[in-house]
């Protein structure tokens, strides 16, 4: 119930950002499209059985920050890489375990991994992420588990 | 000019190199899975780049939020749209380059199968 | 300023059309094709504070929606041959 206020809340601050007006009429659409939108989701994460999956938690704050900075970091890296007259890289494909409770989680981890250049996540099962990896450098950050670990406190409970 | 100009200036710079940057790799890469990792260079900081350096010339706060969002959906369609790419290409078997190593966190069982054993069916 | 970083935004979609030109797997060029799209939504935002209209930003939003729901469907269409596809129900 919190979550359906919350999400209402957000996708009618996202109607009026972009909308820009405030008669009955033009108010009355957004309302209605919000309504159109909670259902469309509600019936999506139904047939998908997400329904119960918690939604992601205040820790996201955080989260987000240190993600934009290792992105950063990940891009200067990629930069040497391909300045470099000559290519140097040693593509790596490896399984990285996942310790996240929910789906969500699992998704914000691998979204997080292809987001930072030089990993990308492949396929993903219930417990670990198939990533193919640049370098040998990329791969042995991915395993010490300091982003899966920060994903993980980004879940939120039910 | 202002400082807020000098710091739109570096972000726009910048952007444009990476954005440039990620483009040379994509034709400078031998393999399909190594490409993947330039277009990430260009999406990631070569879009949020250029998106910030808008970012300080908004002149209203409607107009900053708007490129804020822009940035973030950005940022969570592209690696889903590229995870699906990925995941197809995956399935579809394209091949890995002649370098690559298979690392798995315990190396008794660092052997390609034991990797794809868990793949999916589809 | 902004003309610099258009020129930037437009050298990066050329190399993009040239790598996708050259493949040589179709997956190849769907990721060239994914990142003109993305680059297109900057043009679209650079563009519009070029001319001093910022208000093509929702153009730029209703373009990366386009290009992200466009490039799902092209993906399903290469794995699958068809749109039509029903995966809840395949795995079902």
């Amino acid at each position: 119930m919190g979550r359906t206020l919350f999400s209402s809340l957000m996708l009618a601050l996202t109607w009026l950002a972009w909308s820009g007006h405030f008669d009955a009429r033009m108010l009355g659409f957004g309302g209605a499209s919000v309504l159109v939108v909670l259902a469309i989701t509600h019936r999506m994460e139904r047939l998908s059985g997400m329904d119960h999956d918690p939604h992601v938690g205040p820790g996201i704050l955080l989260y987000v920050p240190w993600l934009l900075w290792q992105i950063v970091k990940a891009n200067v890296g990629m930069a040497r890489i391909l300045l470099a007259p000559r290519l140097l890289l040693s593509p790596q494909l490896l399984r990285v375990p996942t310790s996240q409770r929910s789906d969500t989680g699992r998704a914000l981890y691998a979204n997080s991994i292809t987001l930072t250049p030089g990993t990308i996540s492949l396929d993903l099962n219930n417990s670990s992420i198939l990533v193919h990896a640049l370098t040998l450098e990329t791969a042995q950050a991915l395993q010490d588990g300091e982003m899966d670990r920060r994903a993980r406190r980004c879940e939120g409970r039910n | 000019m202002g400082a807020i100009d000098v710091l739109s200036w570096i972000a726009l710079f910048g952007g444009a190199f990476f954005s440039i940057l990620g483009a040379v790799g994509l034709l400078r890469m031998p393999d399909f899975w190594t490409r993947c990792h330039a277009a990430g260079v260009t999406d990631t900081l070569g879009a949020g780049l250029i998106l910030l350096g808008l970012f300080f010339q908004a002149e209203t706060a409607l107009v900053a939020i708007k490129l804020a969002m822009i940035l973030g959906f950005l940022l969570i369609a592209g690696p889903t749209a590229g995870h699906a790419l990925y995941r197809a290409a995956h399935a579809h078997g394209v091949p890995f380059g002649p370098e690559t190593e298979v690392l798995a966190a315990n190396p008794a069982t660092a052997s390609p199968g034991s990797l794809e054993g868990e793949h999916g069916s589809d | 300023m902004f003309a610099a970083a258009m020129a930037g935004v437009l050298v990066t979609m050329a190399l993009a059309l040239v790598a996708a030109a050259r493949g040589p797997s179709v997956f190849d060029r769907l990721l060239a094709i994914n990142l003109f799209g993305t680059k297109t939504v900057l043009l679209i935002a650079v563009t519009g504070f070029l001319v001093g209209r910022p208000e093509w930003l929702d153009l730029a939003l209703v373009y990366a929606l386009i290009n992200f729901v466009a490039m799902i469907a092209l993906l399903k269409f290469v794995r699958f041959g068809s749109l039509g596809h029903d995966d809840l129900d395949a795995e079902r």
